[in-house]
């Protein structure tokens, strides 16, 4: 049967473009370009499905195979890494050439054999899909093939659970959570909670010096580590005039003027800096 | 324009599946090789639908879609949990059994 001239120019179209896409599968350098060349042919195909009076399969193609096989591909390239470029070595000698030829051949075989069956008369499927594509299409499915869309139905439901169980990984050492990291810290022996913040000096606004512990000593461990490895530390017996030396003082002399109060202006306690304001 | 045309282009396109199954190295290349041909069988059915008027052929190419759907689920899951393990996806790499 002769078909209608658009349904020809649209296959001379069509057919061209789906065997290039398909070449590009065999030819294509990186993954990516032979998924998106594969993707092409299969939106391709639909269209020749939908021409061919197979309107529900045409649809079905777009849904499942571009909208849900190929994004799956496009998914796992991702996973492997996208640039993941195989060796240029052959494993076995001449595959390449060996490969081509049995192509070629087995392109042939199917084109002669195509080529020389006999056909019969074309039929059409005006009269099958009289109450629209998909009703026929349920009809022949839900009685001769029920049986069939039963064994399908399982057949999903396995391969998700076989896709769960093969991509599950097995957890070999036990899940280390915030309580085990806790213990880990307090037998290490380092600080269980956070280092000393540094004294905070009004002369120096001062990152730089050490805070005080209660007895008036320096914690150096309360300078950041870089500033001590850059040497950029202030002591503060020789740069700062610490808390302790100038209330001893003050204590000693009994003195409470000016310049002690401008000397206390640079302590590091709020309450004393108060006490200090007060006072002068 | 004959309806058989649809059936060269369907031998064509399956050959070229096969070749790529034999040619490309990259386990995920050469699968899709196997989706092209899945798909070069469908257009078969969907044109021998069609020639004979009956829709039994397009049932068929559907099953075919639904069991493709399933086996690419299990073959990208087999690909990513030898990936996994062989930091690979060349179908080479997986020679554990060789002598």
């Amino acid at each position: 049967m002769m078909t209608s001239t658009g349904e020809a120019v649209l296959f001379w179209v069509l057919a061209p473009a789906m065997v290039l896409g398909a070449l590009g599968l065999v030819f294509a350098r990186k993954a990516v370009y032979a998924a998106l060349s594969m993707i092409f042919v299969m939106v391709c195909l639909a269209m020749v499905y939908v021409m061919q009076q197979a309107e529900f399969l045409g649809i079905v193609q777009v849904v499942v195979y571009t909208g849900a096989v190929m994004m799956l591909f496009v998914f796992v390239l991702m996973l492997v890494g996208v640039d993941a470029s195989t060796s240029a070595v052959e494993t076995i000698k001449g595959q390449r050439w060996i490969g081509i030829l049995m192509g070629v051949g087995l392109g042939t075989l199917l084109v002669t054999v195509t080529a020389r069956a006999a056909l019969p008369e074309t039929v059409g499927l005006d009269e099958a899909n009289s109450e629209t594509n998909p009703a026929g299409l349920a009809r022949v499915l839900m009685s001769d093939f029920v049986l069939d869309l039963e064994i399908v139905a399982t057949l999903l439901v396995t391969a998700a659970l076989a896709a769960l169980v093969l991509t599950h990984r097995r957890r070999l050492t036990p899940k280390i959570g915030q309580p085990e990291r806790a213990a880990a810290r307090m037998l290490a022996g380092d600080h269980p909670v956070n280092l000393p913040a540094p004294g905070v000096y009004a002369r120096h606004n001062a990152m730089d010096v050490p805070a005080l512990d209660p007895e008036g000593n320096p914690i150096e461990a309360s300078v950041s580590r870089v500033l001590r490895i850059r040497g950029q530390e202030h002591s503060l017996d020789t740069d700062v005039t610490t808390l302790v030396a100038t209330r001893d003082a003050a204590e000693l002399t009994g003195d409470h003027g000016t310049d002690t109060a401008a000397e206390r202006g640079g302590q590091n306690d709020d309450t004393d800096a108060a006490t200090t304001e007060g006072e002068a | 324009m004959e309806v058989g045309n649809y059936l060269y282009l369907a031998m064509i396109l399956f050959a070229i599946g096969a070749t790529t199954v034999m040619l490309r190295r990259s386990a995920i290349i050469a699968f899709m090789g196997v989706e092209l041909m899945l798909n070069a069988a469908n257009l078969a059915f969907v044109t021998f639908a069609r020639i004979h008027g009956d829709l039994s052929g397009q049932v068929i190419a559907f099953f075919v879609m639904v069991v493709a759907a399933a086996e690419v689920v299990v073959g990208l899951a087999i690909i990513v949990a030898i990936f996994r393990t062989r930091k690979s996806a060349s179908v080479d790499d997986v020679n554990l059994l060789k002598g």
